[in-house]
């Protein structure tokens, strides 16, 4: 791909040949690497390098058109810049999109970091080992049938035509691990876990074989569960995807769009106990995959959610932060209709809780570690969610696994029967966030 | 025309110059000549896969159209094999350079040297293009769909006609989308292979919302390879069915927890042999060991009554292709013969590790996945109950009419979401319910699918998995089972 000075001087003089007054381009460019292995040998290795571009024109009328394309050399970007052109034609009325007012703004972020990739065959002899010491961790854990070393360099860029340039560059690296029991008369079990950092050397790979290990040992004694009303307790992995699933309640384009379970009102409005606290953090010190700005160019910032139960704020992009009186938030996703998304939870809580709880001793209590397909069993716009979940049915401070189950609720009603939010904080790939008990869900078993 | 006793060294001099804009012919020179480079470097296979697209949504909210956004993508991948291994690159650059680029990458990730400069390099000798892209008006279908203009006029009056039929309405919104692809596939064995798909779908969103209960009820309907897809659309109809059910869920009970018999509707129903059953059944699945069917071919794994196929074939059907992401033809694969299981369904890779034929089945969303073995049109066949057998055999249980989407994990546990549900007492649907999740395990449940009705339906679906998204039918006729988990409150 060609550099981003490149690109921007193509696309200025492909612009002005086309008559384009004003346009802008937001593009990355992934140059990425993953293994997988199967028993000892590699089973599917795969790179790939590869670029994008969104370029959005506003033509006389001042409505906007957009298209994104693979193609980055000049035939490719001329012929984006037409095809938005022609789109511009049937853009909205009302509304439309602008260029974000801090596009131009200073940046007070950290410099942007690659680290140097390591050889495939150092990640393929990583993963051979790695699953090898799994498998050797319990008689009953017959393979590793998913898991994955991955390395990955992306660059991302914002230029637009009134001078706005901005790029950044991240490294990561990652694995995942999800292995699977056999026991004679006994249902397979699985369990997984996953890990991130900057590069393969920090990456934390004995960590994650030791948790995948764990988790999936403490699977094979595994028991039904009766039907009722439990308290439990959500991991950080749990609390945070449904925290996702749910992420309508403080998308500012969300309530525009009356497709939100928050309203305009609901700022300044107790939505959960007040032993909660949430902010959205791009720039974390712990978030592998900072970036410090989005992609109308507005810088990216800690932004409180929730504080102390209260919704504080609305993550925004510049198009709705102008029409709802407010700052950009630097949560912008470009596309015809500009959308809204979060960068990193973290999840805290700043108040003295009325009791403290412990695993240790919890009685008749469920631990949620992982709640599974999302996609099919939450209803973010009713607000309701019914999960099956890996977990652990805690009695006397011992944990027995629970066989097929759901977890089912309302997540409103979840936020506010918030009672504990341990000390400790875990880190996810979506943010960081203690164990979090929640009195009176439904638990579907037997 | 470059020389058939090309010497290695002379690859950088080369200058090919391949149709930009057109998968043809003019590919078949460079293409030659990076398949025998790789197999002169020591690959057991090599396969090139060019993809470009042109693809575009169209969205209108209430009254507005809010978004029409193109995407043009080009990009190409190689596969490499050596042994069972493989390894697959993928790159934007499709310049003789770039895939050259791009095989040599693979080569060296697979332990392999090019060969030196003095060393010949064999072209491959490729077949003649099998052209399906030249047949059945392909090559025009871009040009006739709809445009930018009509998508938007048809949107908003589609969305018209939902604010007339609806109650209670707090969002409304109708969906487009237009995905026009060309593939062309080469390989070391010779094959070289050309098409054009063309896949749409189109739908409804709907949000209704009195006091505090809420109802959201989406519609999609979808077909490939048909231009006029999008006049031809039916709205009134789907903003009927959209209206009522979102009137029935809107104030409708959460559904009691429990084990139920339960009878699933037609059409969308089939996501339960897609997750219960399908998924099991690709080779992809066998390799990892994740599949309780690996070795049962021949055996029992269904109830009797249950006979299931897939096939790429259907005419419009959502997962119909002419041929698959390897360039093989698609066909029709028998599944399951009265509960015997009688097929798996198999990619190149897969054949090569699991043995089992390949079907047609290698499927992957776009040049930057390598094909895996994924379903196309799968559906349960057609029974011998009707309607009535099948609620008249069910004292208390639930009619699962809408369903949403689900998944299924490793050790065979499925589950999916039940969007619009009603309680069944004595043979008759009795209330609305809201908020099912069923869940079981594949295994178990094959064998209590025990009644089918005759009213055989498909439905148009996207499908997760290893290779990415991609577009897949699910079917049934009304069908029974026995006994399954029910989560809710």
């Amino acid at each position: 791909m060609s550099d981003v000075a490149t690109i921007a001087a193509i696309a200025k003089e492909k612009a002005q040949s086309l008559g384009i007054q004003k346009f802008d381009v937001c593009g990355s460019t992934v140059d990425e690497a993953s293994v997988q292995v199967d028993q000892g040998e590699p089973k599917q290795v795969k790179a790939s390098k590869r670029s994008s571009v969104m370029v959005r024109v506003w033509n006389e009328a001042n409505t906007v058109g957009v298209t994104t394309t693979s193609e980055v050399d000049e035939l490719g970007l001329e012929l984006a810049l037409k095809t938005a052109q022609e789109a511009s034609a049937f853009g909205a009325k009302e509304h439309v999109p602008d260029f974000s007012p801090e596009a131009t703004s200073d940046l007070e972020a950290p410099q942007s970091k690659l680290v140097p990739q390591a050889e495939i065959a150092t990640l393929i002899d990583n993963l051979v080992q790695t699953e090898a010491k799994l498998m050797a961790a319990h008689d009953a854990i017959a393979g590793v049938p998913y898991n994955g070393l991955a390395q990955r360099d992306a660059q991302r860029f914002y230029l637009n035509s009134e001078g706005a340039m901005r790029q950044e560059a991240r490294s990561s690296s990652s694995i995942y691990l999800y292995s699977k029991t056999e026991q004679e008369g006994r249902r397979p079990r699985s369990a997984g876990a996953y890990r991130v950092s900057q590069g393969l050397k920090q990456l934390d790979i004995k960590g994650c074989l030791q948790e995948t290990a764990e988790k999936t040992i403490s699977h094979l004694n595994y028991q039904p569960i009766t039907s009722g009303k439990y308290r439990v307790v959500l991991s950080a992995e749990a609390f945070l995807s449904l925290l996702g699933a749910f992420s309508n309640l403080f998308n500012a384009q969300s309530v525009l769009d009356n497709r939100s379970l928050s309203t305009v009102e609901s700022l300044g409005t107790e939505i959960a106990s007040s032993l909660l606290s949430v902010a959205d953090d791009a720039l974390h010190a712990d978030n592998v995959g900072k970036t410090t700005f989005d992609d109308e160019g507005t810088p990216t910032r800690r932004i409180p959610i929730i504080d102390q139960g209260v919704l504080t704020n609305f993550l925004h992009s510049s198009g709705t932060a102008k029409r709802l009186d407010a700052q950009p938030t630097g949560h912008a996703n470009l596309g015809a209709k500009v959308s809204v998304g979060p960068h990193f939870y973290h999840v805290f809580s700043t108040s003295t809780p009325e009791q403290t709880y412990s695993l240790e001793t919890a009685e008749n209590v469920v631990f949620i570690d992982d709640v599974q397909a999302l996609h099919a069993g939450v209803k973010a716009l009713q607000g309701s969610f019914s999960l099956p979940f890996d977990g652990w049915l805690v009695t006397n401070g011992k944990r027995v696994s629970v066989e097929s189950a759901t977890v089912a609720g309302d997540f409103r009603e979840l936020l506010k029967s918030i009672i504990y939010i341990e000390s400790e904080a875990e880190l996810t790939p979506g943010g960081i966030c203690p164990r979090i008990w929640v009195d009176e869900l439904s638990i579907t078993g037997e | 025309m470059s020389p058939t006793a090309l010497l290695s060294r002379e690859l950088p001099t080369l200058d090919y110059s391949a149709t930009r804009d057109r998968f043809d012919d003019t590919w078949r020179s460079p293409l030659s000549t990076l398949l025998g480079l790789g197999r002169a470097a020591g690959a057991d296979f090599v396969e090139f896969f060019l993809e470009r697209v042109n693809y575009i949504s169209c969205l209108a909210e209430e009254d507005a159209i809010t978004s029409i956004s193109p995407r043009l993508v080009a990009g190409a991948g190689v596969r490499v094999f050596l042994g069972k291994g493989d390894c697959y690159v993928s790159t934007n650059d499709m310049s003789f350079k770039g895939l050259k680029s791009a095989l040599e990458k693979a080569l060296s990730i697979l332990g392999l040297n090019l060969p030196s400069p003095q060393a010949f390099v064999p072209e491959i000798n490729l077949d003649l293009l099998r052209d399906y892209a030249s047949t059945n008006g392909k090559e025009a279908w871009l040009a006739n769909c709809s445009s930018m203009q009509e998508m938007g006029d048809i949107l908003l009056t589609a969305n018209a006609q939902l604010d007339k039929d609806a109650k209670h309405v707090q969002s409304r919104r109708a969906t487009y989308f237009r995905d026009w692809q060309e593939v062309l596939v080469a390989a070391s064995d010779g094959v070289f292979a050309r098409d054009i798909r063309l896949t749409q779908s189109v739908g409804y969103s709907l949000l209704c919302a009195e006091g505090s209960d809420r109802a959201s009820i989406n519609k999609r309907v979808g077909a490939t390879n048909n231009p006029n897809f999008l006049r031809s659309w039916q709205y009134a109809g789907d903003s009927a069915e959209v209206s009522e059910s979102a009137g029935q869920m809107l104030h409708a009970d959460y559904v009691e927890s429990g084990n139920y018999p339960i009878i699933m509707a037609n059409e969308f129903g089939g996501v339960i042999f897609h997750e219960a059953c399908g998924h099991l059944l690709e080779t992809t699945q066998i390799e990892r060991q994740t599949s309780p069917f690996s070795d049962m071919k021949g055996q029992k794994i269904a109830h009797e009554n249950l006979t299931a196929w897939d096939e790429g074939l259907s005419p419009n059907a959502f997962g119909s292709i002419d041929m698959d992401d390897e360039g093989m033809p698609v066909q029709r694969t028998l599944l399951i013969e009265n509960g015997i299981l009688k097929n798996f369904l198999s990619d190149r890779a897969g054949c090569i590790r699991t043995g089992h034929p390949r079907t047609g089945s290698g499927r992957r969303q776009s040049y930057t996945h390598a094909a895996a073995s994924r379903m196309r049109n799968t559906y349960i066949a057609p029974g011998n109950f009707t309607n009535d057998d099948l609620f008249n055999s069910v004292e208390k249980g639930i009619y699962c009419k809408k369903m949403g989407g689900g998944s299924v994990g490793p050790t065979g546990e499925f589950n999916f979401g039940v969007d619009e549900a009603y309680l069944i007492e004595n043979g008759k649907i009795t209330k609305p319910l809201k908020g099912a999740t069923l869940i079981g395990e594949a295994k178990e449940i094959m064998k209590r699918i025990s009644m089918s009705s005759q009213d055989l339906g498909l439905a148009a679906g996207f499908c997760g998995s290893i290779s990415g998204s991609i577009y897949v039918t699910v079917g049934q006729p009304h069908i029974k089972v026995d006994e399954i988990t029910v989560g809710g409150r």
